[in-house]
């Protein structure tokens, strides 16, 4: 299908000139020639430092934070065979959130800064484990949801206490904007420290990919088909459960974006999960850059949180899916 | 020739028996009717022999390997395997789904191989779906969708069939048309393991009847000498009358 060869390469060229654009924005004014100099070499050093140091690091943060949660949105939806599943409604990220911050309350990032994304990917691997071991006693996707905002709420609960009992209003804050989910002020570092844990996390579900079309038939006619059901649960538990709190250890927790991408690409590729995942990753991605550049151009006093954005946009597209469902499916 | 051969399986669920020390064979060349009243164990017993379920007792072997010791790719390979139909989660392409039946041989949505296009479309020809291929599976009626699943599972080209129900919730022509299809599967070679309801069709089809009954199994034999107005009885528990093959219903007991 002629829209759907062009659909990769249309969404991929749309992020990169979405990371420009958001490199072209700041309080410094820079004109495009500048900050194309300032990219490919040739620019002054000031230059050289807003782009390097803060724009572009922002922006990649943003685009592969999106990335990540839109794959493992798609993956997720395609294993539990339902629209509304996804890390952030699942209450994936809000538990990989709740480790990171157990992990920075005891200092234990200070000591060594891998922890971080290392508890928040534990997190988010027993949220992963829990719910799958419920889609395995389960039929009912209602109770999954369920049980998302079970974990969800409890994630919610430890983070009031572990809040209620921050030492200082600097902690307090710090905790605040983990919940809120922001990627304000990254540096290549913490890029750098989450990136390989999304790139195996991504590998693995892209590897598992094809199991994802065969569970459209259902999970028995599935491993009719000679689908190993076994290893696609683990390898999509365990790849979304990489990328997710790899994720939320570079951004914090920001939901409802691995919902919306592959809702918006799933017609476009014959409603085959395997298909979907590529576009929703790009989407997504995209998606993030353009929702961070409208939290830093719109005019508030306190800047806006970047999950708040997406969860003002996201939250009231998941009731829209959720109501379009018809009964009989679940 | 292909053969899956099952000797005293039994299948329990907690502490329940499903099914108890059942022996039942399939092979290239022959359409078998599983025959038995709701929660004989039929299910059960075809998934354990299969291997997607796991056995309390007695073994099932797929060419001489214990069929639950056969990787999911090569049993699908050898025994193309439809269960009870279900809802698609996904409003898919028909040709898609019918696609899918090709998984064990490493197809790729929508990068079909030439080896895999064609026997898709091989399939797709043999049950007469050649302009639903681009369709959405939420708009076929009931009787497309058994269509559609007999595609996928001829599509796979494995010598053995073992479906379940296919016939349910289909009105009389679509009942003939899907056993039709199945048999023209089996004159050319194929075995074929069906679950029925409808005794009818069954001894108007199958070249074998097994009947079950409280997860044993009561008889195993040609149509002719199985089908009597006692196995009905026991069986069912209807009052029927049986002429050659003919059945004549007359009420419950």
């Amino acid at each position: 299908m002629i829209q759907e060869r062009w659909l990769i390469p249309a969404l991929g060229v749309a992020g990169a000139l979405a990371i420009f654009a958001a490199c072209l924005i700041g309080s410094t004014p820079l004109p495009v020639s500048r900050v194309v100099a300032a990219l490919f070499g040739g620019a002054s050093e000031g230059d050289q430092l807003v782009v390097w140091a803060i724009r572009l690091p922002r922006a990649l943060a943003a685009y592969l934070v999106g990335a990540a949660l839109g794959l493992s949105g798609a993956a997720l939806q395609g294993l539990l065979r339902n629209p509304l599943a996804e890390p952030g409604v699942l209450g994936v990220s809000a538990t990989a959130s709740l480790f990171a911050t157990v992990s920075l309350y005891y200092g234990l990032v200070a000591a060594a800064p891998w922890t971080l994304p290392v508890a928040a990917i534990i997190g988010a691997l027993i949220a992963t484990g829990v719910l799958t071991f419920a889609a395995i006693r389960t039929v009912s996707v209602v109770t999954l949801i369920l049980i998302g905002v079970g974990l969800s709420s409890f994630a919610g609960a430890m983070m009031s206490l572990l809040m209620n009992l921050a030492p200082n209003p600097f902690s307090l804050a710090d905790m605040i904007n983990w919940t809120l989910g922001t990627v304000a002020n990254r540096s290549f570092n913490e890029i750098g420290l989450a990136a390989p844990f999304m790139a195996a996390g991504a590998g693995l579900l892209l590897w598992q990919r094809r199991g994802l079309s065969a569970l459209t038939l259902g999970e028995e006619a599935a491993s009719g088909v000679g689908l190993n059901l076994r290893r696609q649960r683990l390898c999509t538990v365990i790849g979304a459960g990489l990328a997710t709190g790899a994720s939320v250890a570079l951004a914090g927790a920001i939901g409802f974006v691995g919902i919306v991408a592959p809702h918006v690409v799933r017609p476009l590729v014959s409603h085959d999960p395997a298909r979907s995942l590529v576009p929703s990753a790009l989407l997504a991605g995209l998606f993030l850059v353009i929702a961070d550049i409208g939290v830093r151009i719109l005019p508030t006093d306190n800047e806006l949180k970047l999950g708040v954005v997406a969860a003002i946009i996201g939250a009231p597209a998941f009731i829209w899916i959720a109501m379009q469902r018809r009964g009989g499916r679940d | 020739m292909t053969e899956l051969v099952v000797k005293d399986l039994t299948v329990k669920a907690k502490d329940e028996l499903l099914v108890d020390r059942a022996s039942i064979s399939l092979r290239t060349g022959e359409l078998v009717a599983l025959l038995g009243p709701n929660g004989a164990g039929k299910t059960s017993l075809i998934r354990a022999s299969l291997g997607l379920e796991r056995a309390a007792g007695g073994n099932a072997r797929l060419d001489d390997q214990a069929s639950d010791e056969v990787p999911p790719k090569e049993r699908a390979r050898k025994v193309s395997y439809l269960p009870q139909e279900r809802p698609l989660a996904w409003p898919a392409q028909v040709r898609d789904v019918v696609a899918l039946g090709r998984f064990s041989h490493g197809v790729t949505l929508g990068k079909l191989s030439q080896p895999d296009a064609d026997a898709v479309e091989r399939a797709m020809v043999a049950c007469d779906l050649g302009h639903l291929a681009k369709r959405s599976v939420d708009t076929l009626s009931g009787g497309e969708r058994a269509g559609m699943h007999c595609a996928r599972a001829f599509a796979a080209e494995a010598p053995l069939l073992v479906a379940d129900e296919p016939t349910t919730a289909l009105d009389p022509r679509h009942q003939f048309r899907v056993m039709d299809l199945i048999s023209r599967f089996v004159a050319k070679g194929g075995g074929a393991l069906v679950i029925l309801h409808d005794v009818q069709l069954a001894a108007q089809y199958a070249s074998r009847l097994v009947w079950m009954k409280d997860g044993r199994i009561t008889a195993d034999g040609p149509s002719a000498e199985t089908l009597t107005a006692e196995r009905l009885e026991e069986t069912y528990g209807v009052k029927a009358k049986v002429n050659g093959l003919r059945i004549e219903m007359e009420g419950a007991l």
